[in-house]
């Protein structure tokens, strides 16, 4: 029992990343049907300039953060207008291929300019272990700091979704772009903040997993992007509390894996999950059944 | 029909002879000769992963994980203790990683467009990722010592075999009904064509034919391991497919030709390689979505005008 729970502590903690990763997917999906695939590089990036900020400015974790999620809303800006908006109206295919391209891009480009070797991430949080159920159960500081940062960021979310003007003109715009475009609505600098918006978060999860983990690498986005899109999926895409729940769920699922299977298997697991849910109800679990219009 | 046949036949017969002469005089060393091996792996790989993403218009994105049960099975069969003969193993690679191909496609194909890429994305993964647990396969270092089993009048036949069997399918009833599901899958199934069928057919072709590079892949670099084929290979073979056109086997043919070049070149500077490949695929999607020669074939008959026109 105690095993379980710590399970599933660590599960929790692992899923608040994979769900902050999968609100960006969801979000773009959610408004230009694109699979971001850089969406994973992006968080990758983040990791980095909270990195450079800690290592060369002496910045503590807060400042490195916003300053991390400051720059990668401008990259997510950047990627969108020069690499996707101009295939706004081309095959879906094609915008795929494009963002698998932004991918290989800053994979290798951040290798090229730091090198393809794992980091050393510093340590920026005092780290204690609390022990629970008569010292069985064991929470990290560094596990309270990653799930308090992540429910906050969450709770932001939310209120700009919900409660400000941007929020309502994504809404609109992820309803109908025309219509949208009809009452008014700028749609090109809506589906601009909304890459801002889902890249910060990915930022965040990039700096939390550094902190989480003490290393990083220019490949380290890639596994962890496409669990966030199996998670955006598995809660169903384009839903901003599916994100959360696939996220969380994912997370728990996979340590869950690990914990009573193999460590080895954790990948093929979350994959065979994704293409289960595809097959089963590939609305995912909290989305509605949309007939395809011919 | 028969001139063109007989053209056709004559310049493969005349690039084998020259690059066989050129071999024995030494002009082409080993470097280059191994090299020329990639070429033609790539030219497999490249070609048979266009019949499924260029001529049927589906997206996969698994090919490596097919050519890690064609590798794996060569290198299995022909390290035993009495080792199957080399081109046997070579079928049996295929026709496995066709089984696989079959068994993913019937349930994946009947998503479309970015959901399909990412499942058969998945699969590849799950392939990759059951090899490297499986302790008798060599775990993630793999298989070493494989023993050589082909040269490369053999390398030269199976590429043109490929190229060959591929082209006639396209060619084909079989073809046509594969094209007119890329073009339109809901008019495609008005007009009375199995679209399951031939979605799964092309897998499996493509399937096939992977496994088949894997096998010869492993048969004669001697060495595999499961981190060859992962997602990373699996978008080499699609820059190659991009590249020359999504839908044109002769551009696949050239651009895996330019591509293996360009990357011999580049042999030191792998980052720079990457960047490279990614920008091509960038820059192809926003100015030539569908490629450098789109669709269209590059045929002697446009080049030598005595051929005759079109059919």
């Amino acid at each position: 029992m105690t095993t379980f729970i710590q399970q599933l502590i660590n599960g929790i903690t692992l899923g608040s990343v994979y769900a902050l990763i999968a609100l960006g997917y969801t979000m773009v999906y959610g408004i230009i049907k694109l699979i971001n695939f850089a969406h994973g590089d992006v968080f990758m990036v983040g990791a980095y300039i909270a990195f450079l900020c800690v290592t060369y400015l002496k910045l503590g974790l807060l400042p490195a953060l916003i300053i991390s999620m400051i720059f990668c809303a401008l990259l997510g800006m950047l990627i969108e207008k020069f690499a996707y908006k101009p295939l706004r109206n081309s095959p879906r295919i094609s915008a795929l291929i494009t963002a698998i391209g932004v991918s290989l891009f800053l994979e290798n480009l951040m290798q090229l300019l730091m090198g393809a070797d794992s980091r050393v991430f510093p340590r920026l949080v005092n780290e204690k272990n609390y022990h629970l159920f008569h010292g069985k159960v064991v929470v990290n500081s560094k596990q309270i700091y990653l799930l308090i940062i992540t429910v906050l960021l969450m709770l932001l979310l939310n209120f700009i979704v919900k409660n400000t003007k941007i929020g309502k003109a994504m809404r609109a715009v992820s309803q109908d772009m025309d219509a949208a475009r009809l009452m008014g609505i700028n749609v090109d600098t809506t589906i601009s903040y909304t890459f801002a918006i889902g890249s910060a978060l990915a930022a965040a999860g990039g700096v939390l997993v550094g902190l989480y983990y003490n290393t990083i690498n220019p490949l380290m986005g890639v596994l962890p992007g496409l669990k966030a899109f199996i998670a955006a999926v598995f809660g169903g895409i384009g839903i901003i509390p599916g994100a959360m729940l696939g996220g969380f769920s994912l997370g728990v699922i996979e340590t869950l894996v690990s914990g009573y299977g193999s460590s080895m298997y954790k990948d093929a697991v979350a994959f065979a999950l994704l293409i289960l849910i595809l097959i089963l109800k590939p609305s995912g679990l909290l989305g509605k059944n949309i007939k395809e219009k011919v | 029909m028969k001139k063109r046949f007989l053209v056709y036949f004559l310049i493969v017969v005349a690039i084998y002879v020259i690059v066989t002469v050129l071999m024995k005089i030494g002009v082409i060393d080993d470097y280059i000769k191994l090299n020329l091996f990639l070429i033609m792996l790539n030219i497999i790989l490249g070609v048979s992963l266009n019949l499924i993403n260029g001529i049927t218009g589906q997206f996969s994105l698994g090919h490596a994980g097919f050519m890690a049960i064609g590798a794996y099975t060569t290198a299995v069969l022909t390290t035993l203790e009495k080792p199957l003969p080399f081109y046997l193993t070579v079928l049996i690679g295929g026709l496995l990683a066709m089984l696989c191909g079959l068994l993913i496609g019937l349930p994946v194909l009947r998503l479309r467009g970015d959901y399909l890429a990412i499942a058969t994305l998945g699969f590849g993964e799950i392939i990759r990722v059951i090899i490297q647990n499986i302790d008798y396969l060599g775990g993630a270092s793999g298989i070493s010592d494989i023993p050589q089993g082909i040269d490369w009048t053999g390398y030269f036949i199976i590429t043109v075999i490929t190229v060959v069997v591929i082209l006639n399918i396209i060619n084909s009833s079989f073809g046509r009904a594969m094209i007119a599901i890329r073009e339109d899958e809901i008019a495609a199934e008005a007009m009375g064509i199995n679209t399951t069928l031939y979605k799964v057919l092309a897998f499996m072709i493509g399937a096939f034919f992977a496994g088949i590079a894997g096998s010869v892949y492993s048969g004669s670099f001697g060495f595999i391991q499961p981190d060859m084929f992962n997602f990373f290979k699996s978008i080499d073979i699609l820059v190659i497919v991009v590249l020359g056109g999504l839908g044109s086997i002769s551009g696949s043919i050239i651009s895996a030709i330019v591509l293996t070049i360009i990357s011999a070149l580049l042999q030191n500077y792998p980052e720079v390689r990457m960047i490279l490949y990614s920008l091509i695929l960038i820059v192809i999607m926003l100015f030539r979505p569908q490629g450098l020669l789109g669709t269209k074939e590059i045929k002697l008959s446009k080049i030598i005008p005595m051929l005759g026109g079109d059919r």
